[in-house]
């Protein structure tokens, strides 16, 4: 069971509450793109073995999307954050140094 | 390899039963094989049997990180049915539940194959048109499906309340020749007829990295040292992703925890397997008399084999109403093990961008079924390079928008 907090209420509450979106920060490709980018974008994902960004709902509180970081090895919530940014705020970053030092993923090593 | 028989039994009783041998080796890997396999899960293991079997490749390993059988393969509840809805669906889960029927035989290894029927619920009118499509679709596609009565439900399935009470039974998509088997039986027999054409199990033995020279591979690290082979099948269900990773791509499919549980083990009551795909939930009764629940998927990415409670609690409440007299029952264990699920709910049987590396994944919450079908494919594929099983299972499905979507009868895990 997942403990999250919608960084926009503070709430914090179990997953039930929430609703998950799947990965975040998915580079968008549309028309004009090539066939392996717009294909990479619609169906190609990550799903890595630890730190994973990933979207969710406050479906039964404020109803706002935001983000979150999270080990899928250990289920550890690194920290959740705006929905309005597209990549991950540094003190986000500096959080999952502190417990993976080394991390690395996409470009934001 | 001495072969199992009821003379065989006999000939152990008088003899404090010492004569019995391993079923399979435990070597040390070789330097190099024709084709590695990585994941002694049943699609590793059943790909590995068809190679030595219908295309007289032997010089095979099996690699596997833990226990042969320890992934999915020996965590689900065994449901085996062909109901699907597509063409190319139906082909390989038919070819694979046909397989089932004989495999017992094929292995020497009783598998206990339980073709006791399989019942999906209508519980909502939708369901009812979906599955009375489904059932003319397997009328055309050679698989013996009907759609059966509330009534005819009640008789087959006594102990079920067809009336309600959010969800009344409205009808069932019902496969006579569905059923149940083993799942340990099932990766322990191949393993054993691998083992006897020569070929190496090779347990406790990780993967860590896919060697390759000019976009062709040319073999695998492993915590056991690097092995060299010619072709290499990644067949390890939940650990897809991870394994591209190594190989240097992605996959259309994401991994997450299913869950199951048992109860205490009770008399029989009930012989046929029951899916309520609406409510989310399926049961059936194992041989010792325990009931074999399972549930739905989490929504979020995990390797961690656990899956969260608040499934265990829907689905058994759901349970509950369909099946009123569960209510006391004791649950005795629960488990989870990872899925990897595509968009489409079809499995990828398919070439990669490397050279040489082959991918058996995506088959999620319901691959149990498919194992012998799948390996006949996959088999072909990695031999041949072409299976009319496997052709519409590709990984370039997806970039040309042929899907194969089974979302619909088989949204619910299975
Ligand atoms: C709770 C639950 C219930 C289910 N119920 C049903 C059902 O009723 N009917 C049905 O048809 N299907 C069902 N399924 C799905 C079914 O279990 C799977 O689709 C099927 O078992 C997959 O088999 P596999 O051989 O591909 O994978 P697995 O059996 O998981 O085998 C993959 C193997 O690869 C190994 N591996 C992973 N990474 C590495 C590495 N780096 N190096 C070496 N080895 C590695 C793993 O240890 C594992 O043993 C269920 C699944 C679950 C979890
Ligand atoms: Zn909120």
């Amino acid at each position: 069971m997942l403990i999250l907090e919608c960084p926009y209420c503070g709430v914090k509450a179990e997953e039930t509450e929430f609703h998950a979106g799947g990965e975040a920060h998915i580079k968008r490709f549309g028309p004009g793109s090539s066939d392996a980018d717009f294909e990479g974008y619609l169906f190609n994902r990550e799903n890595p073995k630890g730190v994973h960004f990933e979207r969710w709902r406050h479906a039964n509180g404020c109803g706002k999307w935001f983000h979150v970081v999270r080990c899928t090895m250990t289920l550890e919530v690194f920290g959740s954050y705006s929905a309005q940014v597209s990549e991950p705020p540094q003190e986000i970053r500096d959080a999952i140094t502190a417990k993976r030092p080394g991390w690395c993923w996409r470009d934001f090593a | 390899m001495r072969r199992y028989s009821a003379w065989a039994v006999a000939r152990e009783a008088t003899r404090y039963h010492e004569g019995w041998e391993r079923a399979w080796r435990a070597p040390e890997p070789k330097k190099r094989y024709d084709v590695v396999i990585v994941g002694a899960g049943g699609h590793g293991l059943a790909t590995a049997y068809y190679l030595g079997k219908n295309h007289g490749i032997t010089n095979v390993a099996v690699i596997e990180k833990g226990w042969l059988g320890g992934g999915n393969t020996g965590r689900n509840t065994t449901i085996i049915r062909s109901n699907y809805l597509q063409d190319s669906s139906a082909a390989i889960y038919e070819k694979a539940r046909s397989l089932y029927e004989t495999m017992s035989q094929d292995l020497n290894y009783n598998v206990m194959f339980s073709p006791r029927g399989v019942i999906m619920l209508a519980q909502t009118e939708h369901e009812v048109r979906g599955y009375q499509r489904t059932a003319h679709a397997n009328a055309l596609q050679g698989v013996s499906t009907e759609f059966i009565s509330p009534q005819r439900v009640k008789e087959l399935v006594p102990i079920i309340d067809i009336s309600g009470p959010r969800y009344p039974v409205l009808g069932g998509l019902w496969q006579a020749r569905g059923g149940t088997a083993r799942h340990d039986a099932v990766a322990w027999g191949y393993a054993r007829a691998c083992s006897d054409m020569g070929m190496d199990i090779i347990q406790k033995c990780e993967v860590t990295g896919i060697r390759q020279e000019g976009g062709r591979v040319t073999g695998v690290g492993t915590t056991k040292g690097a092995i060299d082979c010619g072709k290499l099948g990644i067949v390890v269900a939940g650990h897809s992703g991870h394994l591209a990773e190594m190989a240097g791509f992605r996959l259309p499919l994401e991994s997450v925890a299913l869950q199951a549980l048992v109860s205490e083990p009770i008399k029989p009551c009930m012989d046929v397997v029951v899916m309520a795909n609406t409510v989310h939930g399926y049961m059936s009764q194992s041989d010792k008399g325990e009931m074999v629940i399972g549930g739905g998927t989490d929504a979020f990415n995990n390797y961690t084999q656990r899956g969260s409670f608040h499934h265990i609690e829907e689905t058994v409440r759901a349970l509950i109403e369909t099946f009123p007299m569960i209510s006391r029952l004791k649950m005795l264990r629960q488990w989870g093990g990872i899925v990897d699920v595509t968009g489409d709910r079809s499995p990828i049987l398919s070439k990669t961008p490397v050279e040489g590396v082959f991918i058996n994944s995506g088959w999620g919450t319901g691959g149990f079924k498919a194992i012998p079908g799948s390996g006949f494919g996959f088999a072909e594929l990695m031999a041949k390079g072409y299976s009319p099983l496997t052709a519409e299972f590709g990984l370039n499905r997806f970039a040309e928008g042929r899907f194969v979507d089974e979302s619909v009868a088989a949204g619910v895990a299975h």
